[in-house]
This record gives structure tokens, sequence and C-alpha cells, in this order.
């Protein structure tokens, strides 16, 4: 067997395929000028409630789209078309995060041609989703006050890759020790770039804050 | 399932590779993986056996794994440490401004082929 084989040195990161996928995917939703969002969090944090609202919210300024990426189910893409926004569900069969490819294959699915917004509800998980580059525009991911304000010291990488920080659930601050202050200053050692909005899903405040980062976004990436 | 994904990534770039250098035949694949880069490399193997035999370029091909030692520098007293023993607070100063320089690696390093 000796010499029949060659050594090939490749040097390379396993994740460079799929960023190369996901560079090639934003470069054309910038020429269609489609926005992607990649919204991301814990189960339970309240994604599709935030995410509801917000459609209530744009739908008649913005064409929206949806993705619901769960390992099972048709429960969030039947919730979101109820809205009368466009939803597909991907099932990612068991993975627990979405890739550019998978990502490519749901825009296909919403005739991406036809939306400004399209947002990605990636599976509930703060470690897989943050390593794979789905070819969002921007990253956004939900921390709710329940989980605790030291969730970024244990999840450095979720929050290094995101945009923006959404802190929901803010009507139970009264009940929780979670110390805003300290989320803010945990959330800035690993990524001081990062826009924190403290936001309530249920009753809505806050949410103006969020609406407005957003419009702006998907407005520039227009332009 | 993590590692799966990572599997499926790393034979898409192996086979790019072996298009490109008009390989047949892959015996074996070396990795890089940082202590700290959530990859749990026995998954990773068992993964890999599966996912190897489906395809005609892989069957029977080799995972091997290198560790990549996890090391954090501190900006505040500008030593580095060992992530993890010591995590994310320096142990020679005790501050928290610090930030990982290598250790989440998942690197293909090399593949032997014909």
């Amino acid at each position: 067997m000796e010499g029949k084989y060659k050594v090939l040195e490749v040097k390379q990161s396993v994740f460079a395929d799929n960023d190369r996928q996901a560079e090639e995917l934003r470069k054309e939703l910038k020429q269609k000028k489609v926005f992607l969002l990649n919204l991301m969090s814990s189960p339970g944090s309240g994604k599709t409630t935030a995410l509801t609202r917000t459609i209530e919210a744009l739908k008649d300024e913005l064409r929206i789209g949806v993705m619901e990426a769960d390992i099972d189910s048709e429960v969030d893409a039947e919730t979101i078309s109820g809205l009368g926004v466009k939803a597909v569900q991907l099932h990612t069969g068991g993975m627990c995060h979405l890739d550019a490819d998978m990502t490519r294959q749901g825009l296909s699915g919403l005739e991406d041609g036809d939306v400004e917004l399209a947002v990605l509800e990636n599976v509930g998980n703060l470690v897989c989703p943050a390593e794979f580059d789905t070819g969002a525009v921007k990253n956004a991911m939900i921390l709710s006050v329940p989980e605790g304000d030291d969730k970024p010291l244990k999840y450095p990488l979720m929050f290094s890759v995101c945009d923006v920080v959404l802190i929901n659930k803010t009507d139970v601050l009264p009940y929780f020790d979670f110390d805003m202050d300290k989320c803010r200053e945990n959330i800035a050692l690993r990524n001081p770039d990062a826009k924190v909005i403290p936001i309530c899903a249920r009753t809505g405040e806050g949410m103006e804050d969020w609406y407005a980062w957003l419009k702006e976004e998907v407005k520039k990436w227009a332009e | 399932m993590h590692e799966l994904g990572i599997v499926f990534h790393i034979i898409r770039s192996v086979e790019t590779v072996a298009q490109e250098n008009q390989l047949s035949e892959v015996a074996a694949v070396t990795l890089e993986i940082g202590e700290v880069s959530t990859v749990i490399p026995s998954y990773l193997t068992d993964c890999w056996k599966w996912a190897c035999g489906r395809t005609e370029l892989l069957k029977g091909c080799i995972l091997r794994v290198e560790t990549v030692p996890a090391v954090t520098y501190c900006e505040a007293c500008g030593r580095t440490y060992g992530t993890v023993e010591y995590g994310k607070t320096c142990p020679c100063c005790g501050s928290g401004q610090t930030y990982l320089i290598q250790g989440n690696e998942v690197n293909i390093k090399e593949i032997e082929a014909c």
C-alpha cells in the first residue's frame, strides 16, 4: 500500500465550503434586493411570538416571507401563514442547524423575487446555528429574561455573530434576578458592535425600536 | 446531530479537492479539531464511517483527528493560558477581558489519495 497514496495538503476550514455558498447567496440577494434576516434563539424564548408581532406591524409596508426551520412539524408555518404572509416550513431532518444550501432551497420555495424581507426562523439552539453562515444579510438573536443575563458568557459564539440582540420578556423582569446592565456588559465583552434592544413581544414594549432597526436595514440593503 | 452535518461538509470539500486533482480514491483524511470547537471526535468518527460508506470516492476512508489545544489571551496582563483549565477568567490577574486565540478550529489538514 505504501507509495500508492500521496499526501495532499488541504489546509481548509470545514466551514469554508458553506461560507463560499453563503457568500454567493448574499450576492444574489443583493441583486434581487431581498433582505434575509437569520433569527436565532434557544427554544421557548418567544421567537414565533416576536416574529408574529413584527409581521403584523410591518406587513403593510414590506412584502414579507418567512422560512420556519424545525426538526419536525408544521406548527410555526401554520401560525405565520395565518397572518397572510408567505411561509414555508423547512424540515431539517434531525439536523440541529441550517446551512446556506438549505436556506437557498427554502428561499426558492418563497419565490424570493417577490419578497423584500425574508426571515429565516432558525432551529431553536444557541450552539450550532452560530457556526453555519446561512447567507443572511443580518443575524438577530432573541435572549429571554428567564434564560439569565449570563448567556452571552456561556454561548460566546452566538453572541459574537449577532448584529442585534433582542432581550425579550421584559414584563417578567421583576420576578427574575436578571441584571440588564450586566447583560449588556456581557454581550459587549463578546461583541462590542451588537445592538441590544430590550423588548416584550407580548405587550409590545420596545418593539418600535426593533421595527425601526429592521426597516432601516432593509432600506439600506435595497439601495 | 451536529457532527453529521459537519461530516457532510467535510465530504463535500474533499470531493472538490479530489475533482480538482483528478483523484479517484481517498484513503485517509486528517482533521485539526480545536479543544473548544464543540465537535466531539468520537461522534465525528461514528458519523464518518456511516457517511463515507455511501460514497464511491471515500469508501473505507480513515479519519484521523489531531487536537489543537485551546489558548486564551488576556488583554489586561498580556499573558496566555489554557482555556479548558481556566475558562474566561485570567488565572494570572483575574480579568475577564480575555479572548480565545486558538482552539475553535475545525480544519481539514491533509488527505492521502491517489
